[in-house]
């Protein structure tokens, strides 16, 4: 089967990735920039797709697309629209900002023309790629990382006890 | 000219692939068309299945103006949403109101993408197939919301609220549900508690047809997998099924006494048959959800205990024969409609449909038909068996209370799938063989 991941469709989810993140913050109604980020979310997990990661590119959908974001949109819906609209949409720290856009930047340019020797060279076979991938990072999660797994969903645990100790008044 | 006609018999030729598997565009989209076709058919039939049902069980008679026993009834009610006035508040956020319905129609129809109606007949087969359908019917969820609040007006943003709360919470349950259908992929072993065997140390899957094909390995509905463990796992999808759908009991969003009609209050005209659509289609690509993981697919009933020619060959005219019994019902009630000459044009109509249905019949009789269709007709037999069970809970059932819905999912239905996805892993692990002989 012939690869689809093909650099068209990279440029293409990339582009509306970027033109979702760019909506995310210049959007002044904060039920748009929830839309736009939904956007961004499942233009991500195109590709993921196309990196042959269709475990990773699912689970972006059902929690981040499907999940969270409705919850976003829960409390956005809550907010009264015309005073948040009224609202100033940037801050004033635009120094820190370009400081840090600027060593993010770098970081960027940085990884892109030393990239060959910092990461391995070495490209995976199309067959290794197709192979069941949700099987291997189940293998992965718990069997080598089993340690670092389970003391994250312990903290996610810790997160959701505080939040029902801070919520509720008698328990 | 030749190299066409190469590519597009290559899909016949690859045994046992979806067209999707096989590489193969052509027949990809040959079977979109289909799986489209096919479902917009069976939405005008839900529409006046559920007018008729609903009818009977109230001892009226339901639709019977429009065609024999109101059978054009549908085609008559999509004219009319077609010709209405697309009303749009002036209120309304005009790009969120009118992409709305389309999300949620996009979400209901692309998860038929992976569903499987027979072990070749897919659009495709992904690796991660039952994923992929949780996760795009649960995008529908943002259509709805998008709906109510767009809409600019108090009750479809009551309605989206409530809405969105329910699919939320009854979406925990039933993926854990899910999740100990498929351990039972991973647990090869032939029977009700085996475990180990042949392919023992194997993964499981996600995919949908592997799923199907991994209760032909092992000899058993994963309904009846570990009695009653499975069991249990599907009354939890059946109950949050027809809740993230909506349906009565749990029709909360649309509550017509409180909410008018809930977060599509403020849709008229095609918007809102758009808004139908979604929702039957979203009730069959559960209901398929719920066949593929519990009820054996596209299985006919017994296919190990009763196997060989003599058993394949009666399995194999129950299509036709059911056919052939809907045209004889027909034709029974050709002979009954009244003698006036009023009623002839009614009477003609009637026994051309049972005409229609006898010939269908009659064709799947054919071995060759048969064999390719008996998949289909296997699979949507059981999902009709879920679209009655819809039509009689909203029949029979009385609407619950959001605080009941809400107990009912939280305190009921997610400590029950906690407790089946723990007891199924550790029936996998006590049952295994070596356990004992160490």
């Amino acid at each position: 089967m012939a690869p689809v991941a093909t650099p068209f469709f990279f440029y293409l989810f990339a582009a509306i990735m970027l033109i979702g993140g760019i909506a995310v913050i210049t959007r002044r109604n904060p039920v748009h920039s929830a839309l736009a980020l939904i956007v961004a979310l499942l233009a991500q997990a195109s590709l993921y797709l196309m990196l042959y990661a269709p475990f990773v590119a699912g689970v972006q959908i059902i929690l981040y697309a499907g999940g969270i974001m409705v919850l976003f949109l829960f409390v956005i819906m809550l907010v009264s629209i015309e005073r948040s609209m009224k609202e100033r949409q940037f801050n004033s720290q635009w120094v820190m900002g370009i400081v840090a856009a600027t060593a993010l930047g770098g970081l960027f340019i940085a990884v892109y023309t030393k990239g060959k020797d910092i990461f391995p060279d070495r490209a995976l076979p199309l067959s290794a790629l197709e192979a069941p991938n949700t099987q291997s990072i189940a293998t992965l999660l718990y069997g080598q990382y089993m340690f670092a797994f389970e003391i994250a969903s312990l903290l996610l645990l810790v997160a959701i006890i505080g939040a029902v100790v801070m919520a509720k008044k008698r328990i | 000219m030749h190299e066409i006609i190469e590519y597009i018999s290559s899909y016949l030729r690859t045994e046992g692939l979806t067209p999707g598997a096989a590489g193969n565009m052509f027949w990809a989209l040959v079977y979109i068309m289909l799986v489209f076709g096919g479902l917009s058919v069976a939405v005008i039939a839900m529409n006046w299945l559920e007018r008729k049902i609903l009818a009977h069980m109230q001892v009226r008679l339901g639709p019977m103006r429009v065609g024999p026993h109101g059978l054009l009834q549908p085609i008559a009610d999509a004219i009319k949403l077609l010709l209405k006035e697309d009303i749009m508040p002036a209120e309304a956020d005009g790009f969120v109101f009118w992409i709305a319905p389309l999300i949620v129609v996009l979400a209901a129809f692309t998860v038929f993408v992976v569903v499987p109606f027979g072990p070749t007949h897919a659009v495709t087969d992904m690796n991660i197939g039952i994923l992929f359908m949780l996760g795009v019917s649960s995008l529908s969820v943002l259509g709805i919301v998008m709906a109510g609040w767009a809409s600019n007006s108090h009750y479809p943003l009551i309605g989206a609220l409530r809405s969105s709360a329910q699919m939320v919470s009854y979406e925990v349950a039933m993926g854990l549900a899910v999740v100990s259908a498929i351990l039972m992929t991973s647990l090869h072993g032939l029977g009700l508690y085996g475990v180990g065997g042949a392919g023992s140390g194997d993964t499981g899957t996600l995919s949908m047809i592997g799923i199907v094909q991994a209760q032909q390995e092992q000899g058993v509905w994963f309904l009846f997998k570990f009695f009653p463990l499975g069991l249990v796992a599907f009354f939890i999808f059946a109950v949050a099924m027809v809740a993230e759908t909506n349906r009565a009991p749990f029709d909360l969003a649309e509550a017509e006494s409180e909410l008018t009609a809930g977060f599509h209050t403020e849709y008229s005209g095609f918007r809102w048959s758009l808004f139908f659509l979604a929702e039957y289609s979203a009730m069959i690509a559960v209901s398929s959800i719920a066949v593929t993981l519990w009820l054996g697919g596209w299985l006919r009933p017994f296919p190990n205990l009763l196997s060989g020619t003599p058993w394949d060959q009666i399995f194999s005219f129950v299509p036709g024969v059911t056919f052939l019994f809907f045209a004889a019902i027909c034709f029974y009630n050709t002979v009954r409609m009244p003698k006036h000459p009023l009623f002839r044009v009614q009477t003609i109509g009637l026994a051309g449909f049972g005409v229609v249905l006898g010939l269908i019949g009659l064709v799947l009789f054919v071995p060759a038909v048969s064999v390719r269709a008996q998949d289909i007709f296997w699979f949507s037999a059981k999902v009709a068996g879920f679209m009655y069970l819809y039509i009689w809970y909203r029949g029979t059932f009385p609407r619950y209370r959001f605080d009941q819905l809400m107990q009912m999912g939280w305190k009921v239905l997610l400590p029950m799938g906690l407790g089946v996805l723990i007891l199924t892993a550790s029936a996998g692990l006590l049952l295994q063989p070596q356990i004992w002989h160490r």
